[in-house]
């Protein structure tokens, strides 16, 4: 009796199909774009690594790279300590705690083309809630629209408000995990606050941490819908963060070509900073 | 150091965790709180430790009121059931740390955390961190946490319960030897009767939010004052029918008769519970009245027997040493010791 053949082959068909018609496809053809040439016509020529080293070189990149690095750092380095100090200060229990859930949890909700329309008239000069404010009341020459210093600190607030929420809930997760049997030995001891928050609140939410830092990191490197309604890249190109970029010179100049090559430059970035964070993570575990 | 709870009282959002108890513990010795999960052993402890405030009443150290005293200034230390260390600290941090709030000078910490460590067998252990080390070793890091900064008040808070049979085994040998000679207080929170009488000392009975009897553990175990007591401190569980006397005969619920004996001969005529331990029902062959239940499960420790059988209404556990072949589903004869056993009044007070 035979006891092998091959139809285990149809159980894993549906993935296979699905993985390919999702993900390996589009990718390939991005590949397929990325070493060609386009003409009008549909022609297409061979040109290798030509697009690639372009991009590398080109200034325009380096400068979208450079600003999409200063957003992203900037945005880690507000939102994950603040997320910290919004989760410390948030009631452990009681009627209050589904309130500030609920409320950590609205800003999360929001579509994101919404909040960069909403952040777009809140800060508009003359008629934005935030805008006239500051220009008519505090008396600060104020507009995001003109001058790139303006444009720049309003998309940072926007996405604090935005996705500060996202580290604030996985910190307090964190946090109420920790059991109360921790807090009574420091109180034993008389460890003050601080000490409480460097040597048990801190070792505890090492992991939790390094999952926030690791989803601000992508989603804030791959950042479109919201900067693409609040500034759309401008004034000028002082906002023009890598997927603006890229959508300008797929979409914008329809060079296939460079902007296929940049999206895997871009793709390779994201990936290899993630898996670092991803080493780290499971060295942490093995401790 | 003397330590006394005096008439205190903890409720939490109108439920009430601990009903007015007093206690003074006995100084400089071993204090064991025996009561089951839930019974209120981890609040009173709390209360002493000064990390839960009473409702009502007053705590005392060393006949100073210390009620609202916070827990770093009354010179107490507390082992919690799971491992607490500090997590980034290596073993030798986790000793040094309550001396390192207090404001020792370095020499004085590291010759305190060495004594502890060779206590504690941590010496090769001090440059690992917690996560490193067995469950042993974590909790032993704790207990040596606890006695390094000679707290005159060492609270334990089922510190085995989370440790293998071995390891508990081991511990449990070396802790009483640990405290003898420090002076200090020692309060150890326990689930097991066999522990309480392993470790010895003197051993308050926990039940439902109350102690129930406080003495010295012999004593608590062989002449419990309640029926609380009786129940709290028996494993297996004490067997507790309800009687009626009735000149020189008892009747159990359930129809078993005797002629009363001993003290239980000279109780007045009335209705009463009858409890007795499971090591004096024996199988057919001991000494006692005669009955016959259908045995309903049976255990094995290999050393001893254990058989919980239908008796009346209620179930009655017998246990026995050695191996006896009981039978799932079948009836065997058993006999009860009367004698042995104790008469409670329909308040749960012992009568006899």
């Amino acid at each position: 009796m035979k006891t092998e053949n091959q139809r285990a082959w149809f159980l894993v068909a549906p993935v296979v199909l699905l993985v390919a018609f999702n993900a390996l496809v589009p990718l390939m053809t991005v590949v397929n774009y990325s070493v060609q040439e386009t003409f009008g016509n549909n022609q297409f020529f061979w040109s290798g690594l030509k697009w690639f080293e372009e991009i590398l070189t080109s200034e325009r990149f380096q400068a979208a790279l450079g600003r999409q690095l200063f957003f992203t750092f900037t945005i880690l380095i507000i939102q994950i300590p603040l997320g910290i100090i919004i989760a410390l200060a948030m009631p452990r229990r009681g009627i209050w705690v589904p309130v500030c859930l609920v409320l950590m949890s609205l800003p999360l909700l929001i579509p994101w083309n919404v909040v960069g329309a909403m952040w777009n008239i809140f800060a508009l000069p003359d008629i934005g809630l935030l805008g006239y404010f500051l220009n008519q009341v505090v008396g600060i020459d104020y507009n995001y629209t003109r001058d790139p210093v303006a444009a720049w600190i309003t998309l940072i607030a926007m996405d604090v408000w935005h996705w500060t929420s996202l580290v604030v809930l996985l910190t307090y997760a964190g946090l109420v995990s920790i059991p109360d049997a921790y807090y009574q030995a420091a109180k034993i001891d008389g460890a003050s606050p601080w000490a409480v928050f460097r040597y048990i609140q801190l070792p505890k939410l090492s992991r939790v941490l390094t999952i926030a830092v690791l989803l601000r990191f992508m989603d804030s490197f791959m950042i479109y819908t919201e900067v693409s309604v609040l500034t759309g890249g401008g004034p000028g190109n002082s906002t023009t963060l890598l997927s603006i970029d890229l959508v300008k010179i797929a979409l914008g100049q329809f060079d296939l070509g460079p902007a296929a090559a940049m999206s895997l430059i871009y793709f390779l970035i994201t990936l290899a900073v993630s898996w670092v964070f991803y080493t780290v993570m499971t060295r942490n575990e093995g401790k | 150091m003397t330590v006394e709870l005096r008439a205190v009282t903890r409720s939490v959002g109108g439920e009430v965790h601990i009903h007015e108890t007093s206690l003074a513990l006995k100084p400089g010795g071993f204090n064991i709180l025996l009561g089951a999960t839930g019974a209120g052993k981890t609040t009173l402890m709390k209360l002493m430790a000064g990390l839960d405030r009473p409702t009502t009443g007053r705590v005392f150290m060393d006949g100073r009121d210390v009620t609202d005293v916070a827990p770093q200034k009354r010179g107490v230390s507390f082992v919690h059931q799971f491992f607490i260390n500090y997590p980034t600290m290596s073993v030798f941090d986790n000793i040094a740390s309550p001396l390192r709030v207090a404001g020792l000078s370095k020499a004085d910490i590291e010759t305190r955390v060495g004594r502890a460590a060779e206590i504690l067998r941590l010496t090769p252990m001090l440059k690992r961190r917690p996560a490193e080390l067995s469950g042993g070793q974590q909790q032993r890091t704790a207990i040596a946490r606890a006695i390094v900064k000679d707290a005159g008040l060492v609270l334990l808070d089922e510190p085995l319960a989370n440790l293998d049979y071995k390891l508990r085994e081991e511990l449990r040998d070396q802790l009483p030897a640990i405290f003898a000679d420090r002076g200090a207080t020692v309060v150890y929170a326990t689930s097991e009767p066999s522990e309480a009488l392993l470790l010895g000392g003197h051993t308050a009975t926990v039940d439902a939010g109350r102690i129930t009897q406080f003495g010295p553990t012999p004593q608590v175990y062989r002449d419990p004052g309640n029926l609380a007591t009786a129940g709290v401190f028996s494993d297996p569980p004490i067997n507790v029918a309800a009687a009626v006397k009735s000149g020189d005969r008892v009747t159990l619920d359930g129809g078993l008769t005797w002629s009363a004996e001993g003290a239980a001969a000279r109780l007045p005529d009335g209705r009463y519970h009858f409890a007795i331990r499971p090591h004096h029902v024996s199988p057919e062959g001991g000494t006692g009245v005669p009955v016959t239940g259908q045995v309903l499960i049976t255990e094995l420790s290999g050393s001893e027997s254990v058989a919980h059988f239908a008796l009346g209404p209620a179930t009655w556990v017998a246990q026995s040493p050695g191996v006896h072949p009981w039978r799932v589903g079948e009836p065997h004869a058993f006999r009860i010791d009367t004698a042995r056993g104790f008469w409670f009044d329909d308040n749960g007070r012992r009568v006899a």
